[in-house]
């Protein structure tokens, strides 16, 4: 247990000097704006925003520069900043089918409708370090446009197999039910879709990572397939009271994976496919695909399924799925436990001395 | 309930004006030189808007997170109200909107000089990100095993 202790004020001051120097590094390199840190580093900025569920380029690249590149740090701040405003308002849910797409890829369907666009992708790069880089004196070449006139909209991959009726539909909402909030309300147990959905769309890239690795190795199977990933821009749309009708306030990059998995019928539904869903802020592929997985997983109440496997574990993935949960209780641990410490030395002490006695 | 025309109009100029970058609506702004005399009724807020999704992108609603907006609302001498919700954080940006949209609710012939040029600018850097991305689509087939 943490007990409460006084002092130290002026070795903290000293160490939060110290740390300004550092994260300043070797002053005749030049400093890291944070627009380089946006515009450069964006992958880091999108995971920040992701995690740190908040949307907003700018304060990300800055968490990122004040954490040092410490990512679970910059999202710590991120979360730390949201609470000091007010909420003004809430969105009309997204449409995603109306993206801009700029990458968009199924592994399930070779010449899917809308055609396989692989965008901007780390994926058939040869992992080789490109020393070229080092050097600070280039632009990049740019990127080759395609025909003037490309087709607007991408139709989603999910709704071929849904025409011949082999895949699941989506449950229909239900107006009457308010939608969950994690940031408003404790998490329930059992929890329904939507506040499962919010846990994994916050939750820690690599714990999520896991524990979808976990059931491609056997850990709660569930065959799985990309349906479709998709990349790129959706507007947001609020409808303001004092208006009466929805308006866009901005576009948002976002990454959505719809992962297909075999389900071989119950009692009540055929053999056919089901579906995991990942929608994550920024572009983030593997996060995406974890959450869709893991999205899957969770199901298990709904399509009979035994919770047999970590993955399908409800309470084991959502209460630990927050990486400032968890690095907030794993971390105090080096805040002063002397009081405890002492209590439990004794304790050993004492053990020991009644060990080491004579027996009568 | 479908729109009706007028809100139609505004929702198209309330949309173009928030999702401008702020270097488009200053130089489009600053073009037009015009400065009306208006009251702020609400100061440029900064705050959050939560953002929602749909189970399997067409399910019952979810939360996704959230984003900053920023929101401001004024009246022109006339009486006339403006309103404005922008992404992020940009009090200048939300007071501008604001102002255009009490002014193009009054004069809606500003739609040409002003928001015409914002929507074209829109849309060409979207034409440019798909176009890229199309120079990308790929051409998979399939090898026949044995041959």
């Amino acid at each position: 247990m943490y007990v409460a202790v006084k002092g130290g004020e002026r070795a903290i001051a000293n160490a939060h000097k110290l740390l300004a120097e550092e994260r300043r590094g070797d002053p005749s390199v030049p400093e890291l704006s944070v627009e380089q840190i946006a515009s450069q580093l964006t992958i880091a900025v999108h995971r920040v925003m992701a995690e740190g569920s908040l949307y907003d380029p700018e304060l990300a690249a800055l968490a990122v520069k004040q954490a040092r590149g410490d990512l679970i740090e910059a999202i710590f701040l991120l979360r730390a900043y949201r609470t000091t405003l007010p909420r003004l308002a809430y969105s009309l849910p997204l449409e995603t089918g109306r993206m801009t797409v700029r990458r968009r890829i199924s592994s399930t369907f070779k010449d899917v409708p809308g055609g396989q666009i692989l965008g901007p992708t780390f994926d058939y790069t040869h992992r080789l370090l490109d020393f070229s880089l080092a050097a600070t004196n280039g632009a990049a070449p740019a990127a080759e446009p395609g025909p003037a006139d490309p087709p607007a909209a991408v139709p989603g991959v999910v709704d071929i197999l849904d025409r011949q009726g082999l895949i699941e539909a989506s449950a229909p909402a239900d107006p009457e039910r308010p939608i969950g909030d994690l940031t408003r309300e404790p998490l329930n147990l059992p929890a329904e879709r939507d506040l499962r959905l919010q846990n994994l769309a916050r939750g820690d890239e690599g714990f999520l990572l896991s524990l979808a690795y976990s059931t491609q190795r056997g850990y709660g199977g569930s065959h799985p397939f990309v349906g479709e990933l998709r990349v790129g821009e959706a507007a947001v749309e609020i409808e303001p009271p004092e208006l009466g009708f929805p308006i866009e306030i901005g576009e948002i990059t976002l990454t959505e994976c719809q992962m297909v998995n075999q389900f071989k019928g119950s009692k009540s539904e055929p053999p056919q496919f089901t579906r995991g869903y990942g929608l994550v802020f920024g572009h983030c592929e593997r996060k995406a695909m974890s959450m869709a997985l893991v999205d899957r997983a969770l199901r298990g109440r709904e399509l009979g399924e035994e919770p047999n496997a970590p993955a399908r574990d409800e309470e084991f993935v959502l209460m630990h799925s927050d990486n400032i949960q968890a690095s907030g209780f794993t971390e105090h641990l080096k805040l002063p436990h002397h009081v405890d410490f002492q209590a439990e030395l004794e304790q050993i002490r004492k053990m020991r001395r009644r060990a080491e006695e004579p027996s009568e | 309930m479908p729109l009706e025309a007028t809100q139609q109009q505004r929702r198209r100029w309330m949309s173009a004006l928030a999702k401008a970058p702020e270097t488009d609506l200053r130089q489009a702004w600053q073009a037009l030189r015009l400065q009306p005399a208006y009251q702020v009724l609400r100061k440029p807020e900064i705050g959050l808007t939560m953002v929602r999704g749909r189970a399997g992108g067409d399910g019952a609603p979810f939360h996704l997170g959230e984003m900053t907006v920023t929101r401001c609302s004024v009246a022109l001498d006339d009486g006339t109200v403006g309103h404005a919700y922008v992404s992020g954080r940009r009090p200048w940006h939300a007071e501008t909107a604001a102002v255009c949209d009490a002014l193009l609710q009054s004069s809606p012939d500003l739609i040409g000089p002003l928001i015409e040029p914002l929507e074209k600018a829109q849309a060409e850097r979207r034409r440019a990100a798909r176009a890229k991305a199309e120079a990308t689509r790929a051409e998979f087939f399939t090898m026949v095993r044995g041959e």
